[in-house]
Protein backbone atom coordinates (compact mmCIF):
# COMPACT_ATOMS: atom_id res chain seq x y z
CA UNK A 1 0.00 0.00 0.00
CA UNK A 2 1.18 3.18 -0.97
CA UNK A 3 -0.86 6.42 -0.59
CA UNK A 4 -1.32 8.39 -3.39
CA UNK A 5 -0.61 12.10 -2.42
CA UNK A 6 -0.87 14.13 -5.54
CA UNK A 7 -4.47 12.91 -5.77
CA UNK A 8 -5.46 12.95 -2.42
CA UNK A 9 -8.21 15.36 -1.05
CA UNK A 10 -9.01 15.26 2.43
CA UNK A 11 -10.61 18.95 2.62
CA UNK A 12 -12.85 18.73 -0.22
CA UNK A 13 -13.70 15.44 0.48
CA UNK A 14 -14.07 15.83 4.14
CA UNK A 15 -17.04 18.85 3.29
CA UNK A 16 -18.31 17.33 0.46
CA UNK A 17 -19.39 14.31 3.13
CA UNK A 18 -20.54 16.54 5.43
CA UNK A 19 -22.74 18.17 2.83
CA UNK A 20 -24.18 14.45 2.13
CA UNK A 21 -24.78 14.19 6.35
CA UNK A 22 -26.78 17.50 6.19
CA UNK A 23 -28.58 16.23 3.05
CA UNK A 24 -29.37 13.00 4.63
CA UNK A 25 -30.75 14.72 8.05
CA UNK A 26 -32.96 17.19 5.50
CA UNK A 27 -34.78 13.76 4.27
CA UNK A 28 -35.04 12.11 7.94
CA UNK A 29 -36.17 15.10 9.58
CA UNK A 30 -38.89 16.38 7.58
CA UNK A 31 -39.72 12.58 5.42
CA UNK A 32 -38.83 10.16 7.77
CA UNK A 33 -37.09 8.48 5.22
CA UNK A 34 -33.32 7.09 4.47
CA UNK A 35 -31.34 8.59 1.68
CA UNK A 36 -30.49 5.58 0.28
CA UNK A 37 -30.41 6.27 -3.51
CA UNK A 38 -30.55 2.19 -4.72
CA UNK A 39 -33.64 2.29 -2.62
CA UNK A 40 -35.20 5.22 -3.87
CA UNK A 41 -34.56 4.16 -7.84
CA UNK A 42 -35.72 0.35 -7.16
CA UNK A 43 -39.24 1.99 -5.06
CA UNK A 44 -39.35 4.17 -7.98
CA UNK A 45 -39.49 1.90 -10.49
CA UNK A 46 -42.10 -0.55 -8.80
CA UNK A 47 -45.76 0.09 -10.06
CA UNK A 48 -49.22 -0.85 -8.67
CA UNK A 49 -48.28 1.78 -6.05
CA UNK A 50 -51.71 3.74 -5.39
CA UNK A 51 -50.58 6.72 -3.21
CA UNK A 52 -49.12 9.62 -4.55
CA UNK A 53 -46.62 10.26 -1.98
CA UNK A 54 -44.66 6.58 -2.83
CA UNK A 55 -43.51 8.47 -6.13
CA UNK A 56 -43.35 12.00 -5.39
CA UNK A 57 -40.59 12.66 -2.65
CA UNK A 58 -38.58 9.92 -3.95
CA UNK A 59 -38.77 11.70 -7.87
CA UNK A 60 -37.99 15.06 -6.41
CA UNK A 61 -35.03 13.72 -4.66
CA UNK A 62 -34.14 12.03 -7.15
CA UNK A 63 -34.37 15.57 -9.97
CA UNK A 64 -32.47 17.09 -7.08
CA UNK A 65 -29.49 14.90 -7.64
CA UNK A 66 -29.72 15.04 -11.71
CA UNK A 67 -29.75 19.04 -11.19
CA UNK A 68 -26.89 18.90 -8.83
CA UNK A 69 -24.12 18.88 -11.35
CA UNK A 70 -25.86 21.91 -12.82
CA UNK A 71 -26.97 24.15 -10.03
CA UNK A 72 -22.82 23.34 -9.30
CA UNK A 73 -21.42 24.61 -12.46
CA UNK A 74 -22.93 27.94 -11.67
CA UNK A 75 -20.87 28.84 -8.98
CA UNK A 76 -17.40 26.36 -9.70
CA UNK A 77 -16.12 24.53 -12.45
CA UNK A 78 -17.25 20.94 -12.36
CA UNK A 79 -13.85 18.67 -11.33
CA UNK A 80 -12.02 16.30 -13.29
CA UNK A 81 -14.19 13.48 -14.95
CA UNK A 82 -12.36 10.43 -15.77
CA UNK A 83 -14.21 6.86 -17.30
CA UNK A 84 -11.28 4.28 -17.91
CA UNK A 85 -14.07 1.57 -18.57
CA UNK A 86 -15.16 0.88 -22.29
CA UNK A 87 -18.56 0.33 -22.61
CA UNK A 88 -18.93 -3.08 -22.48
CA UNK A 89 -17.40 -2.76 -18.87
CA UNK A 90 -19.80 -0.04 -18.33
CA UNK A 91 -22.78 -2.46 -18.74
CA UNK A 92 -21.84 -5.21 -16.95
CA UNK A 93 -20.85 -3.04 -14.26
CA UNK A 94 -24.43 -1.05 -14.46
CA UNK A 95 -25.99 -4.52 -14.04
CA UNK A 96 -23.94 -5.98 -11.30
CA UNK A 97 -24.51 -2.42 -9.66
CA UNK A 98 -28.11 -2.25 -10.06
CA UNK A 99 -29.01 -6.16 -9.09
CA UNK A 100 -26.71 -6.50 -6.14
CA UNK A 101 -27.30 -3.00 -4.60
CA UNK A 102 -31.29 -3.84 -4.85
CA UNK A 103 -30.19 -7.94 -3.70
CA UNK A 104 -28.61 -6.49 -0.67
CA UNK A 105 -30.49 -3.81 0.14
CA UNK A 106 -28.64 -0.54 -0.06
CA UNK A 107 -25.31 0.70 -1.44
CA UNK A 108 -23.02 3.06 -0.24
CA UNK A 109 -25.58 5.91 0.63
CA UNK A 110 -27.98 3.65 2.48
CA UNK A 111 -25.75 1.14 4.29
CA UNK A 112 -22.41 3.01 4.15
CA UNK A 113 -23.74 6.22 5.58
CA UNK A 114 -27.00 5.77 6.67
CA UNK A 115 -26.58 2.31 8.08
CA UNK A 116 -23.02 3.27 9.97
CA UNK A 117 -24.48 5.99 11.38
CA UNK A 118 -27.38 4.45 12.73
CA UNK A 119 -24.74 1.61 14.42
CA UNK A 120 -26.85 -1.12 12.25
CA UNK A 121 -25.18 -4.70 12.39
CA UNK A 122 -26.62 -5.31 9.13
CA UNK A 123 -25.19 -2.01 7.26
CA UNK A 124 -22.29 -2.56 8.68
CA UNK A 125 -21.59 -6.49 7.30
CA UNK A 126 -22.96 -5.22 3.72
CA UNK A 127 -20.04 -2.22 3.66
CA UNK A 128 -17.59 -4.89 4.92
CA UNK A 129 -18.42 -6.89 2.19
CA UNK A 130 -19.11 -4.42 -0.72
CA UNK A 131 -15.85 -2.50 0.02
CA UNK A 132 -13.42 -5.81 0.51
CA UNK A 133 -15.31 -7.22 -2.84
CA UNK A 134 -14.44 -3.83 -4.47
CA UNK A 135 -11.24 -3.69 -3.21
CA UNK A 136 -10.26 -7.21 -4.41
CA UNK A 137 -11.88 -6.77 -7.60
CA UNK A 138 -9.91 -3.68 -8.26
CA UNK A 139 -7.09 -5.44 -7.59
CA UNK A 140 -7.79 -8.62 -10.03
CA UNK A 141 -8.86 -5.99 -13.07
CA UNK A 142 -5.91 -3.58 -12.18
CA UNK A 143 -3.14 -5.73 -11.36
CA UNK A 144 -4.09 -9.32 -12.86
CA UNK A 145 -5.33 -9.01 -15.53
CA UNK A 146 -4.87 -5.34 -16.52
CA UNK A 147 -7.71 -3.86 -18.00
CA UNK B 1 -43.01 21.80 0.79
CA UNK B 2 -42.31 18.25 1.37
CA UNK B 3 -41.49 18.05 -2.33
CA UNK B 4 -39.47 21.01 -2.08
CA UNK B 5 -37.69 19.38 0.73
CA UNK B 6 -37.03 16.49 -0.72
CA UNK B 7 -36.00 18.32 -3.99
CA UNK B 8 -33.22 20.47 -1.49
CA UNK B 9 -32.08 17.41 -0.07
CA UNK B 10 -31.11 15.45 -3.60
CA UNK B 11 -29.65 18.50 -4.43
CA UNK B 12 -27.26 19.41 -1.56
CA UNK B 13 -26.47 15.63 -1.55
CA UNK B 14 -25.22 15.45 -5.01
CA UNK B 15 -23.12 18.79 -4.50
CA UNK B 16 -21.57 17.05 -1.72
CA UNK B 17 -20.76 14.30 -4.30
CA UNK B 18 -19.61 16.74 -6.87
CA UNK B 19 -17.23 18.82 -4.39
CA UNK B 20 -16.26 15.62 -2.43
CA UNK B 21 -14.54 14.19 -5.69
CA UNK B 22 -16.87 10.62 -5.58
CA UNK B 23 -18.55 11.87 -9.25
CA UNK B 24 -14.91 10.90 -10.80
CA UNK B 25 -14.58 7.20 -10.97
CA UNK B 26 -10.66 7.56 -11.52
CA UNK B 27 -10.98 8.71 -7.97
CA UNK B 28 -13.32 6.06 -6.45
CA UNK B 29 -10.57 2.92 -8.42
CA UNK B 30 -8.22 4.81 -6.66
CA UNK B 31 -9.76 4.44 -3.03
CA UNK B 32 -10.49 0.49 -4.20
CA UNK B 33 -7.14 0.14 -5.42
CA UNK B 34 -5.99 -0.23 -1.86
CA UNK B 35 -2.91 -2.69 -2.84
CA UNK B 36 -1.88 -0.18 -5.54
CA UNK B 37 -1.71 3.75 -5.67
CA UNK B 38 -4.23 4.26 -2.37
CA UNK B 39 -6.43 7.73 -2.90
CA UNK B 40 -8.15 7.72 0.78
CA UNK B 41 -10.67 10.12 -0.12
CA UNK B 42 -13.73 8.62 -0.11
CA UNK B 43 -13.01 7.34 3.58
CA UNK B 44 -12.93 11.22 4.77
CA UNK B 45 -15.99 11.78 2.43
CA UNK B 46 -17.47 8.96 4.49
CA UNK B 47 -16.44 10.39 7.79
CA UNK B 48 -17.51 13.44 6.97
CA UNK B 49 -21.40 12.31 6.13
CA UNK B 50 -21.00 9.95 9.12
CA UNK B 51 -20.03 12.86 11.76
CA UNK B 52 -23.12 14.76 10.53
CA UNK B 53 -25.83 11.82 10.12
CA UNK B 54 -24.66 10.21 13.35
CA UNK B 55 -26.35 12.56 15.82
CA UNK B 56 -29.54 13.38 13.51
CA UNK B 57 -30.29 9.62 13.58
CA UNK B 58 -29.64 9.58 17.23
CA UNK B 59 -31.79 12.48 17.69
CA UNK B 60 -34.70 11.24 15.57
CA UNK B 61 -34.70 7.64 17.09
CA UNK B 62 -35.37 9.26 20.64
CA UNK B 63 -38.24 11.74 19.25
CA UNK B 64 -39.73 8.75 17.23
CA UNK B 65 -41.42 11.08 14.74
CA UNK B 66 -40.68 13.91 11.82
CA UNK B 67 -40.89 17.33 12.27
CA UNK B 68 -44.28 17.30 10.68
CA UNK B 69 -45.46 14.80 13.30
CA UNK B 70 -45.47 11.46 11.07
CA UNK B 71 -44.18 8.28 11.73
CA UNK B 72 -40.60 7.44 10.93
CA UNK B 73 -39.74 4.67 7.87
CA UNK B 74 -36.85 3.31 8.94
CA UNK B 75 -35.53 -0.41 7.82
CA UNK B 76 -34.70 -2.81 10.32
CA UNK B 77 -31.16 -3.26 11.45
CA UNK B 78 -29.90 -6.61 12.71
CA UNK B 79 -31.16 -9.22 10.48
CA UNK B 80 -28.51 -10.73 8.16
CA UNK B 81 -29.55 -13.03 5.23
CA UNK B 82 -27.67 -14.78 2.05
CA UNK B 83 -29.38 -11.93 0.16
CA UNK B 84 -27.60 -8.97 1.94
CA UNK B 85 -23.98 -10.88 1.87
CA UNK B 86 -24.15 -11.88 -1.68
CA UNK B 87 -25.80 -9.09 -3.01
CA UNK B 88 -23.43 -6.76 -1.42
CA UNK B 89 -20.40 -8.66 -3.16
CA UNK B 90 -22.00 -8.45 -6.32
CA UNK B 91 -22.23 -4.64 -5.75
CA UNK B 92 -18.97 -4.47 -4.93
CA UNK B 93 -17.51 -5.93 -7.93
CA UNK B 94 -19.53 -3.99 -10.31
CA UNK B 95 -18.29 -0.68 -8.50
CA UNK B 96 -14.87 -2.01 -8.58
CA UNK B 97 -15.39 -2.39 -12.32
CA UNK B 98 -16.36 1.20 -13.49
CA UNK B 99 -15.89 3.61 -10.44
CA UNK B 100 -19.37 3.81 -10.22
CA UNK B 101 -22.14 3.38 -7.81
CA UNK B 102 -25.89 4.64 -7.87
CA UNK B 103 -25.49 8.26 -6.16
CA UNK B 104 -22.58 9.67 -7.95
CA UNK B 105 -23.79 7.88 -11.52
CA UNK B 106 -26.82 9.65 -11.55
CA UNK B 107 -25.06 13.16 -9.97
CA UNK B 108 -23.15 12.37 -13.29
CA UNK B 109 -25.80 11.46 -15.99
CA UNK B 110 -25.60 15.82 -15.76
CA UNK B 111 -22.57 16.00 -17.25
CA UNK B 112 -24.11 14.86 -20.55
CA UNK B 113 -21.89 11.55 -20.98
CA UNK B 114 -23.10 8.90 -22.96
CA UNK B 115 -20.59 6.53 -20.84
CA UNK B 116 -22.16 7.84 -17.97
CA UNK B 117 -25.59 6.60 -19.91
CA UNK B 118 -24.85 3.84 -20.33
CA UNK B 119 -23.62 2.78 -17.26
CA UNK B 120 -27.17 4.14 -15.80
CA UNK B 121 -29.37 2.61 -18.29
CA UNK B 122 -27.67 -1.21 -17.42
CA UNK B 123 -28.25 0.15 -14.11
CA UNK B 124 -32.04 0.42 -13.89
CA UNK B 125 -31.75 -3.08 -16.10
CA UNK B 126 -29.84 -4.95 -12.88
CA UNK B 127 -32.36 -2.87 -10.58
CA UNK B 128 -35.79 -4.05 -12.91
CA UNK B 129 -34.08 -8.08 -13.27
CA UNK B 130 -33.96 -8.03 -9.48
CA UNK B 131 -37.17 -6.64 -8.38
CA UNK B 132 -39.44 -7.67 -11.27
CA UNK B 133 -37.20 -10.81 -12.62
CA UNK B 134 -35.46 -12.98 -10.10
CA UNK B 135 -37.43 -11.75 -7.03
CA UNK B 136 -40.86 -12.72 -8.86
CA UNK B 137 -39.36 -16.38 -9.69
CA UNK B 138 -37.59 -16.68 -5.97
CA UNK B 139 -41.06 -15.69 -4.30
CA UNK B 140 -42.61 -18.44 -6.10
CA UNK B 141 -40.36 -21.12 -5.50
CA UNK B 142 -41.29 -19.76 -2.01
CA UNK B 143 -44.80 -20.49 -1.95
CA UNK B 144 -44.81 -24.19 -3.10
Amino acid sequence: MQIQWEVFTPIHSFFGGTLIGLATVLLLFFKGRIAGISGILGALMQSHHTPADHYQWRAFFIMGLLLSSFIYSIFAVLPRFTIQANWLMLILAGLLVGFGTRMGSGCTSGHGICGLSRLSTRSFVATLIFMSAGVIACFIFLHLIGI
Amino acid sequence: MKNLISLISGLTFGIGLILSGMTDPAKVIGFLDLFGKWDPSLMLVMLGAIAVAFFGFRWIEVKKVTFFNEPLHLPGKSHINPELIIGSFIFGVGWALAGFCPGPALVALGYGSNQVLIFVIAMLLGIFLHDQVYKKLFDRHDQH
